[in-house]
């Protein structure tokens, strides 16, 4: 593939052609100004005129290893959706940077708000208690979840008591874990999603593939098609505002007629029995307000103290998620209202053992902006679903492995450990550093490719013994022969296939020094 | 002032003039540089694979060829990053902990302990994009990082600035890793190379005519994916450029 394939764009002197002029008429309000909310003031990318197939992600095996690799060279095969992918988060994380710089204190907030959680994480138990104090006093019922099949369990029982077969709810990504709307399916209850993204997810029958975006992986062109073949849209008019509106007249009247509604949860506040939920659309509101039921389930890490914590974790989220302020709803529900009911179910699935983990704990911290991920590189050109996880990116990378060690195994490696992921990170999670400390894990409990292993074990015992280390690469014209084996110990030249051979050189360093300053006898 | 020059494994087979710049830059400040015959690895390939044990008999070699040094410098940012992060493997004993403290990066050794203040003999008449290796950037501090919202500095620009000629053009993402990873770059080769491919795509973009970077390995990556995509740039270690390569 030429240069000129792969960045037509050079030619025409922009970074992107599919970015869409400020002067397009569909990116202003009704006051004719440019639109620049939240995720309106994103670079707008045009979906390609072209129709490429949206890749698919994962292939998921039962307990089998993610082949996240296979997944995402399937991506980068549909090059205008890598592109477009890239550039969509890439453009985040600039504003993600803006957002940040234009705060002084930046860094010393992140700093707080990593030790508020160190802090509440290691009172847990004692936080969790004043929590459901709280909530009862205020009329809550509160239950309790062991992992995602008891949670299931606990809502469909709480839906059963009310004759409830319709729930509106909010994005939620303890709900994915818990594989809820799976398992509610199976139970004959209908769920509505109330989040675009997550919508369209829904519709099309795949997981999200980003904590805040969940369908980002697609472009305007896919969710044209998945709209027209499930809501009836016009399959040809990809235009962001009629599909949103799409939605938004499509799921109206299922919010009107729902018999519950359900939200996740982005902070919980232990002193007053709160419940925050942050959201650019106010589908959480409509979620938890409209009806007659309302559950928020809570993952039980998302304690905070005080509400005088909650400020500074709100001036971090929405800034490293999308690089805006601040949400465009920040919601707090505590009390049912006259004639409703309201349930929380707290949720541990698996929470309890993290923070038990003296390397991985302060995974816990994490409070799924997606930083980490619009930053990543290397999620960036594989697309999310490539994961096969709940969690994608750096944070699923260092999360996914304590839900099934095995199969995902291989998530830890599909990382350069560059470090970009940690220093985005609000709450100052040592991303990286979990990674590379999850590989000795896995390597020790031998979790890796047995070749794999096998390779290393080979290349530490050449590499520990100078004279068979130079035997493999001493002479200068053979070094080329053995090294592209020796330095990626892989029987298959994998490296030839995408790029070109290193010079073989004249000689090696070893060689000239020998030659050049060892004639005397010295050193 | 005793220095072990440590040359890893690529630069030894691969890039031998970086190995030869370096040690002749050192020696241009008077030094007394050694080079332990014996060498051969930091252990990265394999802790980084996760195969700690595997090291060790390899980090053990490197604390014998390296004890008894004032200081140990080494050309690469990703193999110091492993001496003085990763070399875990075996006891920590005090032989070990001295070997780890006191190896250096060149940049930074030139930067921090020299303290350079002019290299008279370098002079490098061309537009220069500066390529941050990820573990010389985030792992030993080389610059500030565009993460972080603190003053900006930069060693390795601060010694470039002292070259003669340099024009430094700037990169749309300065400090975007380039995608080759050690073994990322085998076991992820989709990615990995179009990782390459948009870094290489950016260094063109931006004008530049050669790319200078800390970390041969790196360069060895972005090299192959620019001679893969026809795009004419060159690529040059930062110890050639400081200690006059004429290009």
């Amino acid at each position: 593939m030429s240069a000129e394939e792969l960045h037509p764009r050079e030619r025409e002197g922009v970074v992107n052609p599919a970015v869409r002029a400020a002067t397009d008429e569909s990116e202003r309000g009704q006051d004719g100004r440019r639109l620049d909310h939240a995720e309106g003031s994103s670079k707008p990318i045009k979906a390609p005129p072209v129709r490429e197939p949206q890749p698919r992600g994962a292939k998921i095996r039962g307990d089998r290893p993610i082949d996240q690799a296979e997944a995402a060279e399937r991506f980068l095969a549909a090059p205008l959706h890598a592109a477009a992918h890239d550039e969509r988060l890439w453009d985040l994380r600039k504003k993600r940077d803006a957002a940040a710089f234009g705060i002084p204190e930046w860094e010393e907030l992140r700093e707080l708000a990593s030790q508020i959680k160190t802090h509440t994480l290691s009172h847990l138990d004692l936080y969790l208690e004043q929590f459901e104090a709280a909530a009862k006093a205020n009329g809550v019922h509160v239950h309790w979840a062991r992992d995602g099949a008891e949670h299931n369990r606990i809502v469909l029982g709480i839906l059963r008591d009310h004759g409830a077969r319709t729930i509106v709810k909010s994005k939620s990504m303890l709900t994915e874990e818990c594989g809820f709307r799976h398992f509610m399916a199976g139970e004959g209850i209908e769920i509505i999603e109330t989040d675009l993204g997550e919508r369209i997810q829904q519709l099309d029958d795949e997981e999200p593939s980003h904590i805040v975006a969940p369908a980002v992986h697609k472009t305007r062109l896919d969710v044209a098609e998945v709209f027209a073949r499930t809501l009836g849209t016009d399959p040809d008019n990809d235009d962001a505002h009629y599909l949103a509106e799409s939605q938004r007249e499509t799921t109206r009247p299922h919010i009107l007629a729902a018999d519950a509604g359900m939200t996740g949860c982005n902070f919980a506040i232990a002193e007053t029995g709160t419940v925050v939920t942050c959201t650019n659309e106010g589908n959480a509101d409509l979620s938890g307000n409209v009806p007659k039921l309302q559950i928020h389930s809570i993952g039980i890490e998302k304690l905070i103290p005080r509400i005088e914590h909650l400020g500074v974790f709100i001036r971090l989220l929405s800034r490293s998620a999308l690089g805006s302020p601040i949400t465009q709803y920040t919601s707090h529900f505590r009390k049912p209202r006259t004639g409703s009911e309201m349930h929380y179910v707290l949720v541990d699935n698996g929470r309890a053992a993290r923070l038990g983990m003296e390397e991985f704990w302060t995974s816990l911290k994490c409070i799924r902006c997606g930083a980490c991920m619009n930053t990543c590189p290397v999620y960036r050109r594989s697309g999310g679903l490539s994961y096969g996880a709940t969690y994608a990116g750096p944070i699923g990378l260092i999360i996914d492995p304590t839900f099934n060690k095995r199969k995902y195994s291989t998530l830890p490696f599909s990382s350069t450990m560059n470090g970009s992921c940690t220093n985005v990170c609000p709450v100052k999670i040592n991303i990286h550093e979990q990674i590379f400390a999850w590989r000795k894990v896995l390597a020790e409990e031998h979790q890796i490719p047995l070749l794999k292993q096998g390779m290393m074990k080979a290349a530490g015992a050449v590499l520990a013994r100078p004279a068979a280390y130079r035997a493999a690469i001493g002479a200068a014209d053979s070094a080329l022969k053995v090294l592209p084996r020796f330095a990626v110990y892989n029987p298959l030249n994998t490296w030839g296939k995408k790029r070109e051979m290193p010079d073989a050189p004249r000689q090696s360093f070893h060689a000239w020094y020998k030659e050049n300053r060892m004639k005397d006898g010295s050193k | 002032m005793r220095i072990g020059l440590f040359v890893p494994c690529y630069v030894d087979a691969f890039e031998p003039e970086v190995g030869i710049a370096t040690l002749e830059l050192l020696e241009r400040f008077g030094l007394d540089v050694h080079y332990p015959y014996d060498q051969t690895c930091c252990g990265q390939p394999m802790t980084n694979t996760g195969c700690h044990q595997e090291a060790a008999a390899t980090e053990a070699l490197f604390v014998k060829n390296f004890s008894g040094f004032d200081y140990v410098v080494a050309p690469s940012g990703s193999c110091v990053h492993q001496v003085r992060e990763h070399l875990t493997a075996i006891p920590q004993t005090d032989a070990v902990r001295k070997v780890r403290e006191t190896t250096f990066e060149l940049v930074e050794f030139l930067h921090d302990v020299l303290k350079v203040e002019a290299l008279p003999w370098a002079r490098f008449p061309h537009k220069v994009a500066y390529h941050a290796n990820c573990n010389a950037l985030r792992g030993i501090d080389h610059a500030r990082p565009s993460e972080l919202n603190l003053p900006y500095f930069s060693k390795p620009l601060n010694l470039l600035k002292k070259v003669a000629g340099v024009e430094l053009v700037n990169l749309a993402r300065p400090d975007e890793c380039c995608g080759f990873g050690g073994a990322f770059s085998v076991f992820e080769p989709a990615v990995s190379a179009k990782m390459g491919y948009d870094k290489v795509a950016d260094q063109k973009r931006a004008g530049a005519d050669y790319v200078v970077s800390a970390d041969s390995s790196c360069l060895m990556h972005q090299k192959g994916c620019a001679e893969r995509l026809g795009l004419p740039l060159k690529y040059i270690h930062i110890a050639q450029v400081l200690n006059g390569a004429a290009a």
